[in-house]
């Protein structure tokens, strides 16, 4: 390649003074359009331009730029990017053409990535706020501070004081290590953006398929023959998907897009479909029930994969067309329209984003919309699916690696089994771990979601279930504007005695406060200086290298979490088995550890080495099968979990989730059998479906040890894997039994096999219990009922509390060994015998129980049915609820929304909220949504010039006929005032983009607050080039029930002229 | 010999602004300054149309004949550049252009606007390809590194293309055939369920 010039090491500045936030045309393009007659900036060539390359005197030998693959730091599609770095700096980036994902293609965001890790108005070194004054301090200054301010709240008040907001914008590497960090601090008070986004997609389709993660891809939608789009805008949040939408409607299939605003995506639609904010469920129950009239429906497919159907029907039978008319504003006729086109163009894709996760009752709308994909036989199908787009560019991971508040890494709940598995993983003293909480109690009990965090340092001490409210809060990595309510958070943000802040930018959490003192800011580098893997939307983990060195005075995450660890005390346990060099942990040392312990979603065949070899080989995958060839031959790009097993196994990863068409050795999938067998008598299992290759030609429960035995196939584990799994029951595992050679292990295995053997003579005077006398008969016959009332070893959690009780584990006496063969004096001891029965394919840490299950064409989590009535929710089948601030009083009787509750350590309120009428001065409805250059709360974003330019003015969407009544004219500032007493003040964009009554906001503003302009606030040189109203400051009330996503897409609103 | 073009599918763009954002990164054009730009008609309405705009690169383009001291100049595949020691900052060619492609770094009238600046074709100008000179002046020459203007190569959904203009109308002509439908480009009738659907 030619290269003209050695680069630069300085920085480059933009000279010009920059026009913030007042750009006098209020159209979303205005100054576009103004800008051929009217460019405003200083000196073309002579500034900016000069310093990119500009010749460095000292450069002898000019050295060809290196090439760095990096991936896009913003949405979860997952674009890969060439960096070119000369001399440390990052000098220019080119596409990754031979990415399977972006084929080299970028929206705004991706294609000024660049500017994001060189930005000047980044946070260049660690700051304190002083008597109202930022300070520079040094880092050592700054963390030994901060440490001893936590260390003071954790004395006084307890560890739960301090709760850890972490980020769905670390590697997996950053995700588990923080997720781990606050386990050893000893909270559960951690989580991430997950909460706000798609926790209500991952424990609704979680509960019904088993996983809650986007079941295809996004290269598989170009087999899809009709797109189903709700609650989502691609063209906005997620454009480089629309290259994939895009080529599948090129090839025939037909797009519904269903929002209450007509989208940039909705332009591209056959159908658009407007509906009222929040009712999607009658929406989606009106769809159905013409499936369901006309016979649409896959029976078969029901009958063989599917559980509670029934219940569906009698359900929906509450939604005909004139009723749903009623409920959402659609025609009838348009209705059934969309009915038919999905019915007749299958396989078909349903996709979703935020319009339908971020509501009250978030979590039926997400099975709603997996149950109509049931209902036509389009899961586990080739160009069908459940593709939910996910957010941020590693919210997947995160989640997956367990940066939430109710579960450790890979969604293993917070039970006591749950925890010792990962104490041994971790190579920790379960008892040591247990020591770090202020109680068992806690220590297994869900914490406080974020977006309720403020909650938690508001509410009087004996409305919360903690011994003390939040008194620090470390917010590394997520702004404040994306969660609602603002003005309740700043109270918060005030009361707190520590705030922190880690993050490439001061964000609004820096400067939305009051405080004069207690506030640290540390700067974080963004994740393109830091290598580490990072899983897309559709599961696949792609490695990133490190571009550049940070700047400034930042230092990366790992490294942060390394210097606080060593001040808390608890360095050595947090990176026992993770290497140190140069003072910043191993990002692979990190990856291999948590490959060990993630058994439950197959995050354990992704070996750095794996990951890195499918990025140097990204051009050997198939653009719409994502299969690969020559050194990948026949994975799946990415290795999308699951990748069973342990790396050496070389499972391909799984495509496309539940896709019976295919081994499991090569990717194919039942539903997960995770309820147990049967409910209220019925079965739970798969009845003549299987997975092609399997040797049980019917569903079976979850694989542990017991299952194994009854089969015999316990013979074909390994003497290292029968080592685990003994030493896993017996309660000895030890951390070198993960690569101990056979001979070794053998020896190893007869000394615990030893010391668990029964005293001779005891035999005979231990009664055989009834399931040990089944065991003893030595039944292989699968089918057979397993007795439920067991518990299993660990409770599995999906997103958020979930399934009671799973039944499925065999328990009893046993010899191990195999075949019941041995003789009397060889008996184990009964407890022991029943733990190693327990042993599965979850907890087995030698991967021994997956690789054999696989090898006989099993599926480890066994082959259920997918389950359309979750009944361990507050309504099992999904059922219409008028948002907590509807418009429509008149349906408020009928569609009622729950009474007050408390979960997650805080009281939550519905019916003390909707039973008040605000429609009289509140008559339209609110909804919010995405801008394609920004992303999140945008501090970030509009820090960065290059996006910054394209949107100058935070705005609000009004009817035409709405501005009219309200006497404002396109462009005039408007003031959006909501029932809970707040008011933003906005430029009115006069559009037919959204119907009549409903006002439409994008939430990445902030830095103007109820009108006030904050930017003196900002350290100096870090303004964001953007300021604005954020869109949560009039957000209002309202959580879900299961998940606490926060209502943020209907509410009640009235504008005011300015 | 090739002719270089331009030509957005406006059945494609989503006006995600990523043509014009790398343009700015690529070529550090400052705030303010846009040589592409995404133009949206009938905003928010069922016939919205989004299409990425720059200069043409026009065969017989207009801002060459009305340069007062001829300053702009095209080369032998067809790429308009020009040179802007010669400059003026007259405008003409901004009256000229259909496009609004041509801009000007100050916001004044006459003479002191400076030099014109525009849309490349990322071909640099007439000083030695890959010279700092040609750099500092017009930004990065990809096409004498052997690249096509990076706008088009990094578009979502592959609605900008550029390159030979035999090519590119080869491309589209085939997406065309394969929509099946009449008016190709536009296609007015596909916002909305009817006419493809219900026949």
């Amino acid at each position: 390649m030619l290269r003209k010039k050695s680069a630069t090491t300085s920085v480059r500045r933009l000279s010009a003074s920059l026009p913030l936030g007042q750009a006098d045309g209020l159209d979303r393009r205005t100054f576009l359009r103004n800008s051929g007659v009217s460019a405003v900036a200083a000196g073309l060539m002579s500034g900016p331009l000069v310093t990119r390359r500009a010749s460095a005197q000292n450069a002898q030998a000019p050295e060809p730029p290196q090439l760095k693959k990096t991936v896009c730091p913003y949405c979860a599609v997952g674009c890969s990017l060439w960096a070119e770095v000369e001399n440390g700096v990052w000098i220019g980036q080119e596409p990754a053409f031979e990415s399977p994902v972006n084929m080299g293609t970028h929206c705004a965001k991706g294609a000024a990535a660049r500017e994001q890790a060189i930005g000047e108005r980044r946070l260049k070194y660690p700051t304190k706020l002083v008597g109202g004054q930022w300070v520079r301090v040094s880092w050592e200054e700054a963390i030994e501070e901060i440490g001893d301010r936590l260390l003071s709240i954790r004395e006084e008040m307890g560890p739960e004081s301090v709760y850890w907001l972490g980020s769905a914008k670390f590697s997996n590497e950053m995700a588990y290590l923080c997720r781990k960090f606050a386990a050893l601090w000893g909270t559960n008070n951690v989580d991430h953006q997950a909460r706000i986004c798609h926790s209500t997609t991952v424990s609704g389709v979680a509960n019904m398929y088993g996983y809650g993660a986007m079941t295809n891809s996004f290269n598989d939608i170009h087999n899809a023959k009709s797109i189903f789009l709700l609650g989502g805008n691609p063209a906005e949040a997620h454009p480089v998907s629309m290259l994939h939408l895009l080529r599948a409607k090129e090839n025939g299939a037909k797009l519904i897009v269903v929002d209450p605003r007509f989208t940039r995506t909705a332009r591209h639609a056959h159908e658009y479909v407007r509906i009222r904010p929040g009712t999607d469920v009658a929406f989606m129950w009106g769809v159905l029930h013409h499936i369901l009239e006309n016979g649409w429906e896959d029976q078969e497919y029901l009958g063989r994969r599917v559980f509670g159907f029934d219940e569906v029907r009698r359900e929906v039978q509450n939604y005909p067309p004139d009723v749903v008319e009623e409920i959402t504003g659609i025609a009838a006729e348009q209705v059934e329209r969309v009915a038919r086109i999905i019915s007749e163009n299958r396989p078909g894709t349903l996709i979703w984003c935020m319009g339908l996760t971020q509501s009250h009752i978030g979590n039926s709308k997400t099975r709603a919309a997996s149950t109509i994909q049931l209902a036509l036989g389009n899961i586990g199908k080739v160009g069908g699916g459940a593709n939910i787009f996910r957010g941020h560019d590693n919210v997947q991971g995160a989640t997956d690696l367990g940066l939430m508040c109710h579960s450790l890494p890979a969604y293993y709940g917070l039970t006591e089994d749950a925890w010792r598995h990962w104490c041994r993983v971790w190579d920790l003293d379960y008892e040591w771990v247990k020591g770090r909480f202020a109680s068992q109690d806690l220590m297994e009990g869900q914490g406080m979601p974020v977006s309720r965090w403020f909650d938690g340092v508001l509410e009087p001490a004996e409305n919360i279930d903690q011994p003390n409210p939040v008194r620090g809060m470390i917010f590394w990595g997520h702004a404040p504007n994306s969660q609602t309510r603002n003005p309740d958070l700043v109270k918060g943000l005030n009361t707190l005695d520590t705030l922190v802040v880690i993050d490439p930018h001061p964000t609004l959490t820096a400067v939305l406060h009051d405080r004069t003192d207690g506030v640290y800011l540390l700067p974080a580098t963004t994740t393109m200086e830091y290598s580490g893997s990072v899983t897309n939307s559709q599961r696949a983990v792609q490695w990133r290298e490190k571009v550049v060195d940070p700047i400034f005075d930042a230092k990366n995450d790992y490294e942060i979490a390394y210097l606080l660890a060593r001040k808390l005390g608890f360095a050595d346990e947090l990176f026992k088995h993770i290497g140190i060099e140069d003072g910043e942990p191993v990002a692979e040392d990190i990856t291999r550890e948590f490959n060990r312990g993630t058994w439950t979603i197959g995050y354990t065949g992704q070996s750095p080495e794996r990951l890195k070899r499918h990025m140097a080989n990204q051009d050997k995958f198939d653009t719409t099968t994502i299969r690969g060839v020559g050194p990948v031959e026949g994975e799946f790009y990415g290795l999308p979990w699951p990748s069973w097993g342990r790396p050496e196994m070389g499972h391909p990863g799984t495509h496309i989730l539940y896709n019976t068409d295919l081994p499991v050795a090569e990717g194919g999938l039942p539903f997960r059998a995770r309820w147990g067998v049967e409910h209220e008598g019925q079965n739970l299992l798969a009845e003549g479906s299987y997975t092609r290759g399997s040797e049980l030609t019917d569903g079976y429960p979850e694989f542990t040890y017991a299952m194994l035995y009854k089969l015999g196939w316990n013979r074909e584990l390994t003497e290292r894997e029968q080592l685990i799994i003994a030493a896993i029951a017996a309660e000895r595992f030890e951390h070198d039994m993960f690569d101990i050679s056979e001979v070794a292990a053998k020896e190893r295995l007869d000394e615990i096999l030893a010391s668990v053997r029964r005293p001779s003579g005891d035999v005979e005077q231990v009664p055989r219990s009834r399931s040990g006398q089944r065991k003893a008969a030595a039944a292989t016959e699968i089918y057979e009922r397993f007795d439920p009332e067991e518990s299993g070893e660990d409770e599995e959690d999906s997103g958020s509390r979930d399934q009671q009780g799973s039944g499925g584990q065999d328990t009893g006496t046993a010899d191990f060994g195999g075949g019941g063969e041995r003789s009397a004096e060889n008996e184990l001891e009964g407890d022991f015998v029943d733990r190693l029965m327990k042993v599965n394919w979850k907890t087995d840490l030698s991967g021994g129980i997956q690789r054999v299950a696989i090898a006989h064409g099993c599926a480890p989590f066994g082959n259920g049915k997918a389950r359309t009535v979750v009944w361990n929710f507050p309504d099992p089948v999904p059922v219409h609820r008028e948002p907590l601030y509807t418009p429509r009083r008149d349906l408020v009787e009928r569609y009622r929304t729950y009474d007050d509750r408390r979960d997650y350590r805080l009281p939550v309120l519905y019916w003390s909220i909707q039973q008040v009428d605000y429609t009289g001065e509140f008559p339209m409805s609110l909804t919010s949504g995405r801008l394609v250059e920004f992303e999140g709360g945008g501090d970030e974003t509009r820090s960065n010039k290059w996006l910054a330019e394209f949107q100058q003015q935070m705005f609000a969407e009004v009817n035409p006929q709405d501005a009219v009544a309200a006497g404002v004219s396109n462009g005039e500032f408007i003031w959006v005032l909501t029932p809970e007493g707040s008011r933003v003040r906005v430029a009115a964009l006069v559009t037919p983009r959204v119907g009549p009554g409903t006002v439409f906001m994008p939430f990445h503003f902030g830095g103007v607050y109820q009108g006030k302009n904050l930017a003196d606030r900002y350290p100096p040189g870090t303004v964001p080039y953007v300021l604005g109203e954020a869109c949560n400051t009039v957000s209002t009330y309202g959580y879900d029930v299961v998940t606490f996503m926060q209502e943020s897409k209907a509410t009640l609103c009235r504008i005011e002229k300015a | 010999m090739a002719r270089m073009k331009f030509l957005c599918d406006a059945e494609r763009c989503i006006e995600c602004n990523a043509c014009s954002t790398v343009c700015k990164n690529e070529h550090q054009v400052p705030w303010g300054m846009l040589r592409r730009r995404v133009v949206t008609l009938n905003d928010g309405d069922p016939e919205e149309r989004s299409i990425a705009i720059s200069c043409m690169h026009c065969t017989d383009a207009p801002c060459i004949a009305v340069c007062p001291v001829s300053c702009i100049y095209q080369t032998d595949t067809g790429i308009v550049l020009h040179d802007k020691d010669l400059c003026i900052g007259c405008g003409y060619c901004f009256y000229a252009c259909p496009f609004g492609a041509p801009q000007f770094p100050k916001a004044t009238n006459f003479g002191s606007r400076g030099d014109m600046d525009k849309c490349t074709f990322c071909a640099g100008g007439p000083e030695a390809d890959n010279s700092e000179e040609e750099y500092l002046k017009y930004g990065r020459n990809r096409i004498a590194e052997g690249k096509l203007p990076l706008c088009a190569e990094v578009c979502s959904t592959r609605a900008l293309l550029a390159g030979d203009g035999a090519i590119v109308a080869d491309i589209y002509k085939e997406r065309v055939v394969k929509r099946g439908y009449g008016s190709g480009a536009w296609g007015w009738s596909t916002a909305y369920y009817g006419p493809l659907m219900g026949e």
